[in-house]
């Protein structure tokens, strides 16, 4: 079998006497839809700031497409391939939202110090930020003030500028979390279409969601690893449904 | 350079840095439990040496004059507390800089029409006039010694307080996390306005002994606050700890380097230039020590939130 | 109640015409002071705008920093003071020429930035303040202490300095047109800064850093240029400040006026550029006026600000924008 993109091997992390992730070791391979579910204080958001380099694990390595990122800040990890959304949507409120995708197009094209000419009429960044935007479904908000969406947009917003870095891997912090039933059918289409494109990792509570997108699934129960699988051995695992599935699904 | 002398600064180089604890610690906790940066604390110091002078013109009697300065500047703290410094706690920075430097502007100038500019002083008490033998041929001076005592008491004092009473546990709680001590239901305005006022005893306490030492004049607050910023920085902010070793390394340091600069110097270069770099490399060795530290551990060497 | 420095990230884009009119009317009134001074027979105006503009210099510089950049420094009076001791000990030295003395004065400011900045950039918040504040206050100690070049008594320069063998800046109204140009290309080039890639990066992360590093932006570095920038145009000022006044000392470098550098930026509005020449203006004014009344002046200054931030919508910085939109709104009607 192939090189997984992302390897992840004995992750810990503890605040205080606190174990918030415990010994956590996990393959996401090049392509797939890989969700991660848990019930809340599980720790998957600290796991997706490990591997996108907010937080440095106590111990353990990030291995990203067979190099050891485990030292490396977020940004280097962002020109190497990973992209992220945030649970709460953490955008520039005072660009307007096409130069909020426009600046992460800027991070790839050249040189950043340039110290004259207009940024903001760029077509070799206003270009492709359109194209996430379309792709997100809010290119008709391009010249709002990104403040003052609202939080459907937001969230559209934060997968817009992910997309825009055109990323091999894709972390997803419940982008679908506070929107509602059309958006988060749109959403669910959008990432099918992106299915086989690139890598994802997808941190969800809404069930249905999941098991339409995932080709595998990890369950982490108060930072541990409980199982990783098929959507269909995960739904039937005993220890799964006990442990989380049993209040998720009716 | 004899090794007389050399104790002697070693001497001067702790009383300034006691000095600088009492100054320090009142502002690390402001800054560690409110988040607030407040450039006003040097007034604090200066009003404690002034109202010191005033009260003992008045009463003739040094330890009168400390208790009812101590006093007067406490009453002055909650004062100041209460008419601006509450309204700001939540604020952005540069909302308290500004406003805390509009305080300072006013109180100098204050200070300036009703004392006057010219330098005042105030005698050593007569129990402590005079130099004491410490040793075979060191003659110390008997306050400075008391200022040091002092200085350590008020450390001894503070630790106790921090570490083994309840106040002290939620100003240590505070320091950490001060969102999270409100939710628990302790009434935080208070407990800002214990340790603002705390804070402005202790610097108004620094005043009033350094009086009997230096000239008192309007504006000697500036000078010993960015040093007592410089501490804060170094030991790590909220941290009594951190600004007790960090104002003894800082007072050896700066006292030290300020009386030997010239003679280290001479052992690398002639006379004339080493009398004109010397000061000027002294006066910048402390700010070098702090960017170093800094550079090392941006947050300080005992930083109260940790690292 | 919204956090001062986030209230003018939530106004409206003005349109174009508003934010020429504003800063052109500005550049506009200084070209013709002089001219209208002389007539009115009121020297006394030209000194004061010279004052203002030279000032204006490191203002602007500054709104770059704190109002774009959202680093609260707190030592900028530093930059003005190596600048104008450049010219000083060159002076003293026998070298008076614009064409040596203004590179080192910039070069040196610049150095001193750099070095301070990789310091001070490492920390955030409180800490950023303090450090600024006490690198300020270094060099200040340091100025003090150069007894060949004045020490505390600071040093008189025997001229200004002639501009390559030419003695542009001896007249006052010649002094006064190189520093009315020295401000206009510092506007002009903060503005330029402001809208370019590297502008926008800097903005960004006042914004949100950590999503300008997932981006993949090292905001720091981004924030050490701008740093160094910032310092190089208080160089500049403080060349200017030497030749007005013939004369350097190291108040120039006190924290004090580190303090006022920072009120005449919000008096104006942060964040627009032309509001810091503004401000300056205003603080001047204001600083003339009140002296006038007690030679205390801070006494009434004081509380004023003290109030300002109080109770002003918005603070300070609201009270500035508050001004700033009341200017632009009769400029953009004319």
């Amino acid at each position: 079998m192939a090189e997984p993109l992302l390897h992840l091997q004995g992750l810990c992390k503890n605040f205080g006497s606190l174990v918030v992730t415990d010994d956590v070791t996990l393959d996401v391979h090049a392509g797939e839809m890989h969700a991660l579910i848990g019930p809340n204080g599980a720790g998957k958001t600290t796991l997706i700031n490990q591997m996108s380099g907010l937080i440095a694990p106590d111990a353990g390595t990030v291995v990203f497409a067979g190099d050891d990122i485990t030292a490396l800040p977020p940004q280097t990890r962002a020109l190497r391939g990973m992209s992220r959304t945030f649970q709460i949507s953490s955008i520039l409120p005072g660009f307007p939202v096409v130069e909020n995708v426009a600046l992460a197009v800027q991070a790839r094209s050249g040189s950043s110090f340039r110290f004259f000419g207009d940024a903001a009429a760029e077509p070799a960044l206003n270009i492709p930020a359109m194209a996430a935007l379309e792709a997100a479904g809010i290119a008709d908000r391009a010249n709002a003030r990104a403040g003052e969406l609202s939080h459907g947009e937001k969230r559209a917003l934060e997968l817009a500028i992910a997309l825009a870095m055109r990323p091999r891997l894709l972390l997803l912090d419940e982008p679908m979390a506070g929107i509602g039933r059309d958006e988060t059918e749109r959403l669910v289409n959008l990432l099918l279409g992106l299915k086989g494109q690139l890598t994802m990792i997808l941190v969800e509570h809404d069930m249905a969601a999941v098991f339409a997108l995932a080709d595998r699934i990890s369950v982490l129960i108060r930072g541990r690893l409980l199982t990783t699988g098929s959507p269909a051995q995960v739904r039937a695992d005993p220890q799964v449904v006990a442990a989380y599935l049993g209040e998720q699904m009716e | 350079m004899s090794s007389t002398l050399f104790l002697v600064q070693v001497l001067n180089g702790f009383q300034l840095g006691v000095l600088l604890f009492l100054i320090a610690a009142g502002l690390t906790l402001v800054f560690g439990v409110m988040d607030f940066i407040n450039l006003a604390h040097g007034v604090q110091y200066m009003l404690g040496a002034y109202l010191a002078v005033a009260f003992y013109g008045a009463f003739d009697n040094f330890f009168v004059a400390l208790v009812l300065a101590l006093l007067a500047a406490l009453a002055f703290g909650l004062l100041l507390e209460f008419l601006v410094f509450r309204h700001l706690y939540g604020r952005d920075h540069l909302d308290q800089v500004i406003a805390t430097f509009g305080i300072i502007l006013f109180l100098n100038h204050a200070v300036r029409l009703i004392w006057g500019a010219a330098p005042l002083t105030l005698p050593v008490p007569e129990f402590f006039t005079g130099s004491i033998g410490l040793m075979d041929g060191l003659l110390y001076p008997v306050w400075r010694i008391v200022i040091i005592a002092a200085g350590l008491g008020v450390a001894a004092l503070l630790y106790l307080l921090v570490s083994f009473t309840r106040i002290g546990m939620l100003v240590r709680a505070g320091s950490t996390n001060a969102a999270m001590v409100s939710a628990l239901g302790v009434n935080i305005e208070r407990l800002f306005m214990f340790v603002f006022g705390f804070g402005s005893m202790l610097a108004g306490f620094a005043g009033i002994m350094i009086a009997p030492i230096i000239s008192v004049e309007p504006g000697m607050g500036t000078n010993i606050l960015i040093l007592a910023f410089v501490v804060i920085v170094i030991g790590g902010i909220g941290s009594i700890r951190g600004a007790f070793v960090a104002a003894l390394l800082i007072g050896l340091v700066d006292t030290l380097g300020r009386s030997f600069s010239i003679d280290i110097l001479r052992l690398f270069m002639a006379p004339s230039p080493a009398r004109t770099v010397g000061p000027a490399l002294a006066s910048m060795l402390i700010y070098v020590l702090m960017a170093i530290v800094l550079y090392v551990r941006p947050s300080g060497l005992f930083p109260a939130r940790g690292r | 109640m919204a956090s001062t420095l986030a209230a003018e990230a939530a106004e409206p884009a003005p349109s174009r015409a508003r934010r020429i009119v504003p800063p052109a009317a500005i550049f506009l009134i200084l070209a013709l002071l002089p001219v209208v001074a002389a007539l009115a027979r009121q020297q006394y105006l030209v000194d004061l705008a010279t004052r203002v503009m030279v000032y204006a210099v490191a203002a602007v510089a500054l709104d770059l920093l704190v109002g774009y950049g959202g680093l609260i420094s707190f030592g900028h009076a530093a930059f003005i003071g190596l600048g104008a001791y450049a010219v000083g000990i060159l002076s003293a030295h026998g070298i008076g020429d614009a064409l040596i003395a203004l590179p080192t004065a910039i070069i040196a400011a610049m150095l001193f930035a750099w070095l301070t900045g990789i310091v001070c950039l490492r920390t955030k918040g409180v800490y950023f303040i303090m450090i600024t504040l006490a690198f300020g206050q270094m060099i200040f100690f340091v100025a003090t202490s150069l007894a060949p070049y004045g020490g505390d008594n600071g040093l008189t320069i025997a001229a200004r300095n002639t501009v390559a063998g030419f003695a542009l800046m001896k007249s006052d109204r010649g002094f006064y047109y190189v520093t009315l140009v020295c401000l206009l290309a510092t506007y002009l080039f903060c503005r330029a800064l402001v809208a370019s890639r590297f502008g926008r990066v800097l903005r960004g992360g006042k914004q949100n850093a950590t999503r300008m590093a997932t981006i993949g932006f090292t905001i720091r570095r981004f924030q050490l240029v701008a740093y160094i920038i910032t310092g190089g145009l208080g160089g500049l000022s403080g060349f200017l400040l030497a030749n007005s006044a013939e004369f350097v000392s190291p108040a120039y470098m006190s924290w004090q006026q580190s303090g006022e550098l920072i009120v005449m930026v919000i008096l104006g509005g942060l964040g627009t550029l032309h509001g810091a020449i503004i401000g300056t203006a205003v603080y001047l004014v204001a600083e003339e006026w009140l002296s006038g009344i007690t030679e205390n002046w801070q006494v009434i200054f004081g509380p004023l600000l003290v109030l300002a931030v109080l109770f002003a919508r918005g603070g300070l910085l609201g009270l500035g924008s508050t001004l700033r939109q009341r200017l632009s709104e009769g400029g953009g009607n004319g």
